[in-house]
């Protein structure tokens, strides 16, 4: 009678939380959900200033597509982004800027350093180039490459990702959280 | 090498004592001239009819080896004829003026300012002088050679340790 | 065909108006790379731009000065990095002019291969870029697989996609492999039709056609007095090319076309970079036909790597692998300028060398610096979208407009 379902692609599913599981009902803690709900919907807003934006436009395109990951829409607002993904050399010029994207970002949001460049200046040692962009913002996760390969740059989306889920809710209203933004001078 | 004597023949006509050296370098005819006469000649090589240097490839600075002097170095190109020459102009460096080539070609604003920027040149003329490459606030021009490469303002760095 | 604006009947109208600045600032999704302008703006027409540049400068050409010849490559990477192995091929030619080498032709033939399949990486990102910005998004994504087959082929070659450090100074370090061939020999037999999917998406397009035609022209004598060169000179009719003009490696010995346009809008660069597309390929397959047999590298000992067998064997090898990757080999004293023909247009290695290890002065005569400076000049009195179109076609790269 029913049809005999052929798999033909490996995909997984998304894991649900643990939790209690009953005729119409699913009990689980709500970090859970909340956390399985952010990962998959991350919002990159892509500031690619060199190199590594050329490599991100590839992570883009169909090949390595990071749609998959949800991170389908690209926001270029940092008013609607979640993630900020600093890709290429960032100059002591660009600072300033770069600062007043990230602290205009609500909470929760993360901040992925892509290349060797933004990570701490790479090959650029010179006096025009900051020397990595942790000097000015607080950095999540650092992915090295000069440039990183598309399957380095979705591995540092899948560690944003991980922490993303496994973070509790008063992470960001936390004394240390606070503490660490007042190192960098923002409120 | 008859184009360095053709032109050197052209140059001679009205700047005979502004020519410090005329040479063939790796197939470029390169003239040296003094730096108060720079526009007339640039002017005349752009507007003789067998000449004919339309277009301005480019134009940047360079410190002499014993660091008293300024350069600034112009690339000409005439494309029907395929004619290339360099011209050099020296400047002391504490008075670095030459006059700018932007009432010549356009395209010598930005590439004028640019060497301002990192030379200190300046060209009296320019409609807008200002720094175009590094911050605004930088009072330094970092490509003589006694500005080092590296930030000096670093801490995390020891160079103690394995020098440059 | 060409649609009527009015905007040059509003000029007089516009002295008397206020205006309203806004600013493309450094971080837009429309401008690729990190310029800002400052528009004063009548509503939707541009009045005035005031461009600001730098804030990617990296200093490289004072980072050239600390650096051994064969070190200063991978800056030049980063010049265009779209198409880096023209970069770095123009900067191995002009060393090797500095030191009097000439190359054998096997070597050359294979560098004219690396720079057509470069030339042609580069024209698909502005092009397919150009129909972002007008909303079509599908070439985009369709001809971007195309890219990572370019990719595959650089990387079987020097281990690296973007930003290749290909080649050595003199030539090539060790003939390609079978699988190199192979990639090539598909590429060339695949990729017409990916072009021609993307032509037929957007050349002929109507909507693509008024929106483009007219966008931003600029005329020959203007382009010329700004020292436009490549793409953006050829669009405005001058055709100008470098490896037609002052052949290098082995130009003369192909046959090809230079496609010219008539008004210098967006439209006539779309083309002129699609067509040349098609020239490159025609380049690389004469370049497979014809190809010698020879060695392929010059024979320059201060430079070539000596094979591994015997450094660690001989001890004259051992010494000439360390003094090399040091950079303690010995360079004449000269200057030198020499110029290929980039994504962009003409790029210029200007070399001044005192006979130490490292350069004296190097200047890099960079095309998108130089006729970017036109910008303020043609979007005077276009509309706002208008002007991120001509920004686009123009194919600023920011790496190569700050170095």
């Amino acid at each position: 009678m029913a049809k005999e379902i052929i798999k033909r692609t490996k995909l997984e599913i998304a894991k649900s939380p643990e939790g209690l599981e009953g005729p119409g009902f699913f009990a689980t803690k709500l970090e859970d959900v909340v956390g399985l709900a952010r990962k998959n919907s991350l919002w990159p807003l892509p500031f690619a200033t060199s190199c590594c934006g050329i490599e991100f436009m590839a992570t883009m395109a169909s090949h390595y597509d990071l749609g998959r990951f949800g991170s389908e829409r690209l926001s270029f607002s940092p008013r609607q982004a979640d993630m900020l993904m600093v890709m290429g050399t960032i100059a002591k010029k660009m600072g300033p800027i770069l600062r007043q994207v990230y602290e205009q970002m609500a909470e929760p949001r993360w901040v992925l350093s892509v290349g060797a460049c933004a990570s701490s200046g790479g090959i650029f040692d010179t006096y025009s180039v900051l020397q990595g962009i942790d000097k000015i913002i607080p950095v999540d996760v650092y992915v090295p490459g000069c440039p990183p390969r598309p399957e380095q740059i979705l591995e540092g989306v899948l560690k944003i990702q991980e922490m993303c889920q496994n973070e509790s809710f008063r992470r960001r209203e936390s004394e240390e959280y606070k503490n660490m933004l007042n190192s960098y001078g923002i409120e | 090498m008859e184009l360095l004597n053709k032109v050197n023949e052209k140059l001679k006509i009205n700047f005979a004592d502004s020519i410090v050296s005329a040479e063939l370098l790796y197939d470029y005819p390169v003239f040296t001239i003094k730096s108060e006469v720079i526009n007339d000649v640039l002017k005349s090589l752009k507007e003789d009819e067998e000449l004919n240097f339309h277009f301005l490839t480019d134009l940047c600075g360079m410190q002499t080896a014993d660091e008293k002097k300024l350069g600034v170095i112009y690339h000409l190109h005439n494309m029907p004829k395929n004619y290339r020459i360099r011209l050099k102009t020296f400047v002391d460096i504490n008075k670095p003026d030459v006059a700018t080539a932007t009432n010549l070609w356009p395209a010598a604003n930005w590439m004028e300012r640019e060497t301002y920027d990192f030379f200190g040149v300046k060209f009296k003329g320019h409609p807008n002088l200002k720094r175009i490459l590094n911050v605004d606030e930088m009072d330094i021009f970092p490509m003589r050679k006694e500005y080092p490469l590296e930030d000096q303002t670093r801490t995390d760095k020891n160079d103690s340790m394995f020098g440059r | 065909m060409s649609k009527e604006t009015t905007h040059t009947v509003n000029k007089e109208v516009i002295e008397e108006k206020e205006y309203s600045t806004l600013n493309l600032g450094p971080t837009h999704p429309a401008t690729h790379g990190i310029f800002q302008n400052v528009l004063k703006m009548d509503g939707e027409i541009i009045h005035e731009a005031t461009p600001t540049i730098g804030y990617i400068h990296r200093a490289f050409e004072k980072l050239a000065e600390r650096r051994p010849y064969a070190q200063i490559t991978p800056i030049t990477d980063r010049l265009n990095y779209c198409s880096s192995p023209i970069n770095n091929m123009g900067w191995y030619m002009t060393v090797e002019k500095l030191l009097g080498a000439k190359i054998p032709k096997r070597a050359e033939y294979h560098r004219v291969i690396i720079m057509e399949l470069s030339r042609i990486a580069d024209h698909i990102i502005c092009n397919s870029v150009i129909g972002v910005d007008t909303g079509a998004m599908t070439g985009f994504l369709y001809i971007f697989q195309w890219r990572e087959k370019i990719y595959e082929i650089f990387e079987e070659i020097c281990g690296a996609r973007l930003t290749t450090n290909i080649g050595r100074i003199g030539g090539f370090d060790n003939e390609w492999s079978k699988k190199t061939w192979d990639l090539i020999n598909t590429f060339l037999k695949e990729y017409p039709k990916g072009l021609q999917e993307f032509s037929n998406l957007l050349e002929r397009n109507k909507i693509f056609m008024d929106r483009t035609i007219n966008c931003g022209p600029i005329s020959a004598e203007m382009a010329l007095s700004y020292s436009f060169v490549g793409p953006n000179l050829r669009a405005a009719g001058v055709d100008y090319d470098v490896r037609v003009m002052n052949p290098y490696s082995s130009y003369e010995d192909f046959t090809f076309t230079i496609p010219v346009g008539t008004q210098g809008d967006t439209y006539d660069r779309f083309m002129v970079r699609q067509h040349e597309m098609w020239q490159s390929l025609s380049i690389i397959e004469q370049a497979i036909k014809k190809m010698p047999e020879g060695a392929m590298h010059a024979d320059l000992p201060d430079f070539f790597l000596p094979p591994k067998e015997q450094v660690y064997n001989n001890m004259e090898a051992l010494i000439y692998h360390f003094k090399i990757v040091m950079g303690e080999t010995d360079i004449p004293k000269g200057e030198v300028y020499h110029c290929v023909e980039g994504g962009n247009g003409e790029l210029g290695f200007y070399l001044i060398s005192d006979g130490g290890r490292t350069p004296f002065r190097l200047h890099f005569r960079r095309p998108c610096f130089i006729y970017y400076q036109a910008y303020p000049e043609m979007v005077k009195g276009i509309m706002l979208s208008d002007a991120i179109l001509t920004m686009s076609s123009m194919n600023v790269i920011a790496g190569e407009l700050d170095a």
